[in-house]
């Protein structure tokens, strides 16, 4: 041992000198005391070390825990044995394990000995970055550091142990809660850096304690707040900027780069490391799987508790988990008004949450348990018993916080377990780590002891009998041992009283009315009952004896007893408000009798049957029969193809990736969510495809996601198979930020915006020819794609209003020898009608919008028929979240304004639009042989009173107003249930939170 | 700063240069009869084989196979309705949204009635002139923003100036009601979506205490003139009416009680989001209700699809007077406000009522059907003539319109720029 006297006193002179902080030379003085402090610990680890204060002695004793119930993992136990342990390691642990002369033995008889847990997402210790205080408006487009990564939120660089310091107090905390080791880092940034694993023991000093002072490197979605820097500003941004980030640092270990680059020769160091990525929830973790899947890497992925939703994906990913513990509280809903702002989606969660470690155990998922996430870290054992009454196992429970976390570290020949050779790392409790009324006794960190609460301390919960003042008296002792609760009565009346027990000694007191009893006791072991002083109401003192009449019993909870397993109410496809339960299925259907709008030479059919066979369109004519298929009779009703929306934001959870002016790295793909309720609205709408563009924030934007809207599927089973590629141009106000106070990036006019895609061309060539020519190149992810427009591979869609900018693009793109696939908003169009013709651009643009900018004041609502006229392919689209559910109205304008002929009319939104985007040989028209997408309307499709009825796609019915309904009752129903859950939640005294409702940001083309 | 001077003043020019519209038309020189029509009343009524006949600015005769006199328009196989009715618009207020130098709808100041609309309506906006050739003929224009926005005007949309505009002037002021929840300020860094408003006693009670200092001080003879109290004093005597906007169910009822209990005589309801829940409430304290329009999303994620969709027609078979608004849309939407009424057929509505929710319901609720909203003797002749069924798409299709008798023009800014380039094209 060090010297604790010579310590404490070091550590008092510190801190009366640091209260006085007005010398200069304090911080001299402060130095030396610190050089005392570490002195003073000197003596055990750092045997080399000289010293002054004594003669150099050291501690070679063994220390030995017998009669225990030894965990030495969770899955082998070892009852009665012995675990021995030397200089902070395990040396012998078993059964019969022989103990050496110079031992200390701690007799644990009827306890049981544990691993510590480990936390490996922790901030232990580790200076976390401070907000960057707002720079105002002006953007930041350049880094801020010389010699690194050009973006500022790339920081491997970042090692957890540089900005470390022990701290005390955390320590005491988590070891309170059981936790020996962390793996500790710092949570900022898109890489973060490595992490620090080190050991939680007070005593000792960090030459013991870290246990590796690079280990892991930390990765996320998130920017640095600290770093003001523009890009990325959206989620598809991060991914983007981490796949350059991993081409570039290839590039650069190439021996390419003639400048030094800090920031990727960290990376290129740490590639070794476990690479951790935290991703949370909504398909993060599929998304951060997807990358690490491009670059050969595999990380272990910080989930979000929200795995139970698809844990087939995830357990596709292959990738082990860290799972957070963060199980919401329950809605007060007892106000109706309040309560109807909670949404099912959330309700939903608070009742499944608590399942998620089961549902990942029984998937056989690999995972471990953190902290993160939890608002009060010292919930973790009540979560963990909850978790294990949804179904987790004690074993997978106690892997998920040693073994686990260790193996993922590496480090399983370290910590996780007590065989011989680990870390002396365990927990000393008084019976199974994870039940209610277990008691933790001590947390040894390698080897040095902490206790938590003695344990030499007699059990004394029992029944008692106590005679005082001529009154009977029953005690009852409960809770744990080493925090007893008291009941005292008088008959069968309870009385006020209060008990504490520490060092042996026990002080309770009760009070009968006015009369008022005070006790102590030192406990005794040698007899059951308790003796001591008693303080009467008089004052007088006398002794007392309790005589012990009956064990302590366990009392098993009414409340459990009754609750048995918590019920979960079945999760839906998607799952959240209008979630199928079981995913509606494929048909072969026979419309009998509809009026049959081909969008095809035939026109509109009066009276026909049209079949359809395993989602195709197989047959269209008269008394078609059904052979085996369903009939749907559709008599006076209208059969159409499924509308298809060339321009939308729905079903994205980012938009705009505003942090460069070009962007065309970025994927609409990577963010498309497929639980967006506005995916079920456009359905019912009549929507069956759509194109997720890029919002119209840069000249050139991000590449596009072309989806069918098949509710209750993943995202990749939405996107179409072959996707045809788009990318989203703009001119225009938006590009030159316009409209908000923006006046230093590039381009303010729409002169600049003309040289922006003139550069970018300009060097796409160049990069191409680089390609060729064989030579090394620096893979470019936005250079790729725009080469990929050059050479006819990849479509563009361009956000236009005016003709000069029309033009212009269309100039640029002959001179540089590429089309224009498609003019989105294209609002004067008309203007320039025969020359969009002659360059052979679409045209897809609103029925009537205008004069909402400076840009829109000639938009009228002829543009589509002029355009039309001059033979340019017209479509109708929304930007919309609302109109896109009714773009059949839409199309219905085009007749009144200007006269298109209605079977032209219905072609701008669903058969152009198709052509607009390459998939017409698939969708877009009822025609053999194409995709059963079809619409079954109520009336005229072009009519404001037609309600689209049933919504298909291939052949699933997607969308069913009859099958609405029954959802509606169904949800009505289960709320009511879930309310139900809830009230008896906060009536069983349980922690509740005010009605919300969280809701996705709706999006337009403008949303930054 | 002077390119910046120099380049408002050039966007300024442009505006004023774009600025113009069609000629107001002359007064009703001539009795003019449609006949042949399909007469829709705008009062749930329809008349077949119609003939509506004004003089003066005033319907003289209407009903089935009656001979025309004066001008004649054989309007056989088409249709006439009463002129549609915009309520709540900031319509000739603002005309370019982007264009800060364009807007007048949204003064400064929370309590402002005394703010009135009609001073700043541009009766000359090309975007009030794009309502025309839709059929929507008048408008209350009203300022927005604030908690009192304001006092509003009701217009007609064929003017030189806004005195000439005039149907009913200062008819009404504009309280937005409170919310007990409101949207999470994310730029603040709060989640997005609903939360409770912490605040919402609070600022129930500033409205409360504004309202009754206001009728104490029409009560007694104060020495100094307080602008905002005195622009209040014709909601207690019934003169004016009070337009509260609300949508949840304990607003609602929040709002009404204690507005009627701090004596103001007419209350209407505008938004009503959550007012089919609450029919008897509304009815007992005969409150109308300019409900939200059709082409809107549900406000909560749970909420049935079709909600919005449903909804007019949900308070109409309540029994309560309903009229349809579009306050929360652009100003150029209004001219969809035909088709918003036509959304609520789709969901079983009976045509005739939906179109009185933009006719007879809206003129009753707003205080001006002694002449407007509905097609009878006596009336205005402010109607059209539409080809074909004018709340669907389809059918709308103006081929005239009136106001008070006089034959406006249906072109815009928009039908010109369409003739022109399909000119150039023709040409080519």
């Amino acid at each position: 041992m060090g010297s604790p006297i010579l310590v404490y006193w070091a550590s008092k002179l510190l801190k009366i000198i640091t209260s006085h902080s007005n010398y200069s030379s304090l911080m001299k003085w402060k130095l030396l005391l610190l050089a005392l402090l570490c002195l003073g610990y000197s003596g055990n680890a750092q045997k080399y070390f000289p010293k002054n204060d004594g003669v150099k002695a050291s501690n070679n004793n063994y220390t030995a825990l017998t009669n225990a119930r030894i965990y030495v993992s969770p899955t082998q136990v070892i009852d009665k044995g012995t675990l021995l342990f030397h200089e902070g390691r395990v040396v012998g642990v078993g059964k019969r394990v022989d103990v050496p002369s110079n031992s200390e033995v701690i007799d644990l008889e009827g306890k049981s000995v544990y691993p510590s847990f480990i936390d490996i997402f922790s901030s232990f210790g580790v200076e976390q970055a401070k907000r960057n205080p707002s720079r105002g408006r002006t953007a930041q487009y350049e880094p801020s550091r010389e010699g690194f990564y050009w973006n500022d939120h790339i920081m491997p660089e970042n090692a957890a142990i540089s900005s470390y310091k022990f701290d005390t107090k955390s320590a005491k905390d988590l070891r309170a809660l059981g936790f020996g080791v962390v793996n500790s880092h710092i949570q900022d940034g898109i890489v973060r850096g490595t992490g620090v694993l080190l050991a939680l023991n007070e005593e000792g000093n960090d030459s013991e304690r870290i246990l590796e002072d690079a280990s892991g490197q930390y990765l996320s979605f998130d920017r640095s707040i600290a770093k003001a820097q523009s890009y990325p500003t959206s989620l598809m941004g991060s991914m983007a900027l981490l796949r350059q980030m991993y081409h570039d640092a290839e590039w650069y270990n190439g021996g390419n780069v003639t400048t030094t680059d800090r920031s990727l020769e960290a990376l290129i160091r740490n590639k070794n490391q476990v690479q951790f990525f935290a991703a949370g929830d909504n398909g993060h973790v599929l998304r951060a799987d997807k990358i690490g899947d491009s670059f050969g890497i595999q990380y272990v992925i910080l989930a979000g508790g929200q795995e139970y939703e698809n844990i087939g994906d995830i357990k596709a990913t292959m990738a082990s988990l860290v799972v957070p513990l963060n199980f919401p509280e329950a809605f007060d809903v007892s106000n109706p008004y309040q309560a109807n702002y909670v949404s099912l989606e959330d309700m939903r969660h608070w009742n499944h949450a608590p399942s998620n470690p089961g549902v990942l155990e029984k998937n056989d998922i690999s995972f471990a348990f953190t902290l993160e996430g939890l608002k009060n870290s010292k919930d973790i054992h009540k979560n963990i018993r909850r978790a294990m009454e949804y179904g987790l196992s004690e074993t997978r429970a106690l892997e998920a916080l040693t073994t686990e976390p260790a193996r993922l570290l590496k480090k399983s020949e370290e910590i996780g377990t007590l065989d011989v050779g680990r870390y002396a790392n365990f927990l000393i409790t008084s019976g199974p780590i994870f039940e209610e009324e277990t008691t933790l006794y001590e947390n040894w960190v390698m080897g040095k002891r902490h206790v938590l609460a003695d344990m030499n301390q007699k059990d004394i919960r029992g029944e008692y009998a106590l005679s005082a003042g001529g009154k009977d008296f029953a005690l009852s002792v409960t809770g744990t041992p080493a925090s007893p609760k008291l009941e005292v009565k008088k008959g069968e009346e309870v009385l006020k009283s209060k008990i504490t027990y520490e060092n042996d000694w026990v002080l309770a007191s009760f009070s009968d009315g006015s009369d008022s009893y005070r006790t102590t006791a030192l406990v005794d072991k040698s007899t059951e009952n308790l003796n001591g002083k008693m303080v009467l109401p008089d004052g007088s003192e006398t002794r007392f004896t309790a005589r012990k009449t009956g064990d302590f019993k366990a009392e098993t909870k009414e409340s459990d007893s009754k609750k048995g397993v918590p019920e979960l109410l079945p999760l839906s496809y998607p799952n959240v408000g209008y979630g199928y339960l079981k995913l509606p299925e494929q048909e072969d259907i026979l419309f009998k009798n509809a009026t049959v709008w081909t969008g095809e030479a035939e026109g509109t059919l009066l009276n026909t049957d049209v079949l359809i066979k395993k989602g195709k369109i197989t047959k269209i004519g008269s008394n078609l029969s059904a052979g085996g298929a369903r009939v749907v009779d559709a008599t006076g009703k209208h059969l159409t193809a499924g509308i298809i929306d060339e321009h939308t934001h729905i079903a994205g959870l980012a938009i705009n990736e505003a942090g460069h002016n070009s962007s065309a790295e970025v994927k609409m793909t990577d963010v498309l969510d497929p639980e967006d309720i506005d995916i079920y609205r456009n359905l019912g709408g009549g929507v069956t495809s759509a194109q997720l563009l890029h919002g119209s924030a840069n000249p050139i934007g991000g590449r596009s996601a072309i989806f069918k809207l098949k509710w209750g599927r993943s995202a990749s089973e939405m996107i179409y198979t072959d996707m045809p590629k788009f990318i989203k141009f703009a001119l225009g106000e938006n590009v030159k930020q316009s409209n908000w106070q923006s006046f230093d990036r590039f381009p303010q006019t729409r002169m600049g915006v003309e040289q922006v895609f003139e550069n970018y061309f300009q060097r796409a060539k160049e990069y191409q020819v680089l390609k060729d020519s064989g030579k090394p190149y620096r893979y470019d992810e936005e250079m790729e794609v725009l080469a990929e427009i050059l050479r006819g591979e990849r479509h563009i869609s361009c956000h236009s209003y005016v003709q000069s900018e029309i033009n212009m693009l269309m100039k640029l793109a002959d001179r540089m020898d590429f089309k224009v696939n498609t003019f989105t908003h294209i609002l004067e169009g008309y203007k320039v009608a025969d020359k969009m013709a002659e360059h052979g651009v679409g045209g897809s643009t609103f029925s009537d919008w205008w004069a909402y900018k400076y840009e829109v004041k000639d938009a009228i609502p002829y543009n589509a028929a002029i355009m039309h006229s001059q033979g340019v392919t017209v479509a109708i689209n929304s930007d919309d979240n609302e109109m896109s559910r009714r773009l059949n109205q839409e199309a219905g304008k085009t007749v009144k304004y200007g006269g298109l002929s209605e079977e032209e009319a219905w072609k701008t939104v669903t058969l152009n639009p198709a052509k607009l985007l390459h998939i017409d040989d698939r969708v877009g028209s009822i025609k053999v042989g194409k995709d059963a997408d079809l619409v079954l309307w109520s009336d005229h499709p072009l009519s404001v009173y037609a309600v689209a009825e049933t919504t298909y796609i291939e052949g699933v019915p997607y969308f069913d107003r009859s099958e609405d309904a029954r959802l509606q009752q169904r949800m009505t129903e289960e709320r009511s249930k879930l309310t139900e859950m809830m009230l008896d939640e906060k009536a069983g005294g349980a922690a509740v939170r005010p009605p919300r409702q969280k809701q996705k940001r709706t999006f337009t083309c403008d949303s930054l | 700063m002077k390119s910046y001077i120099a380049s408002t003043f050039i966007l300024l020019l442009c505006l004023a240069k774009a600025w113009g519209q069609q000629t107001p038309a002359a007064a009703q020189s001539e009795t003019i009869s449609i006949t042949g029509a399909t007469l829709h009343l705008g009062n749930g009524e329809i008349v077949e084989n119609g003939t509506v006949t004004f003089t003066d600015g005033t319907i003289t005769a209407i009903g089935a196979g009656l001979q025309g006199n004066g001008r004649v328009i054989d309007a056989t196989g088409k249709h006439v309705y009463p002129g549609f009715i915009a309520p709540g618009k900031s319509l000739g207020l603002i005309e370019i949204n982007a264009v800060r130098a364009s807007n007048d709808q949204d003064e400064i100041g929370t309590m402002i009635p005394h703010v009135r609309s009609i001073i700043a309506y541009n009766a000359e906006s090309q975007v009030v002139e794009s309502m025309r050739p839709n059929g929507v003929l008048l408008g209350q224009i009203a300022p927005q923003g604030g908690r009192i926005s304001g006092t509003s005007s009701i217009v007609q949309f064929d003017a030189w100036n806004w005195e000439d505009a005039i149907v009913k002037e200062d008819d009404g002021v504009h309280l937005h009601w409170p919310g007990s929840f409101r949207r999470g300020r994310w730029w603040m860094g709060e989640p997005r979506g609903f939360q409770p408003n912490s605040d919402y006693e609070t600022q129930k009670q500033e409205v409360l205490n504004f309202i009754s200092n206001s009728k104490v001080y029409g009560a007694g003879k104060s020495e100094e003139v307080n602008p905002a109290f005195r622009a209040m004093q014709g909601l207690f005597t019934g003169t004016q009416t009070l337009y509260l906007y609300a949508n949840g169910e304990r607003e609602i009822i929040d709002g009404i009680s204690e507005l009627k209990a701090a004596g103001i005589q007419k209350v209407v309801l505008v938004g009503g989001y959550e007012a089919y829940k609450i029919p008897d409430f509304l009815k007992s304290h005969n409150i109308p209700v300019l409900v939200n329009f059709t082409h809107n999303l549900p406000n909560l994620n749970d909420d049935a699809y079709d909600l919005p969709y449903r909804l007019p027609k949900l308070l109409d078979e309540a029994g309560l007077l309903v009229g349809i608004q579009n306050v929360d849309a652009e100003n150029f939407q209004t001219r969809n406000l035909p088709f918003y009424a036509g959304q609520v057929v789709g969901q079983g509505l009976d045509k005739e009522k939906a179109l009185a929710m933009i006719s007879g319901n809206t003129a009753q609720i707003l205080g001006i059907d002694n002449r407007y909203g509905t097609l009878a003797t006596g009336k205005s002749a402010t109607l059209f003539i539409s080809e074909g069924d004018a709340l669907d798409m389809r059918g709308n299709q103006l081929t005239h319109a009136f106001i008070e008798g006089r034959e406006l023009s249906l072109e815009t800014h928009q039908t010109e720029l369409w003739k022109r380039y399909m000119g150039k094209y023709n040409q080519e």
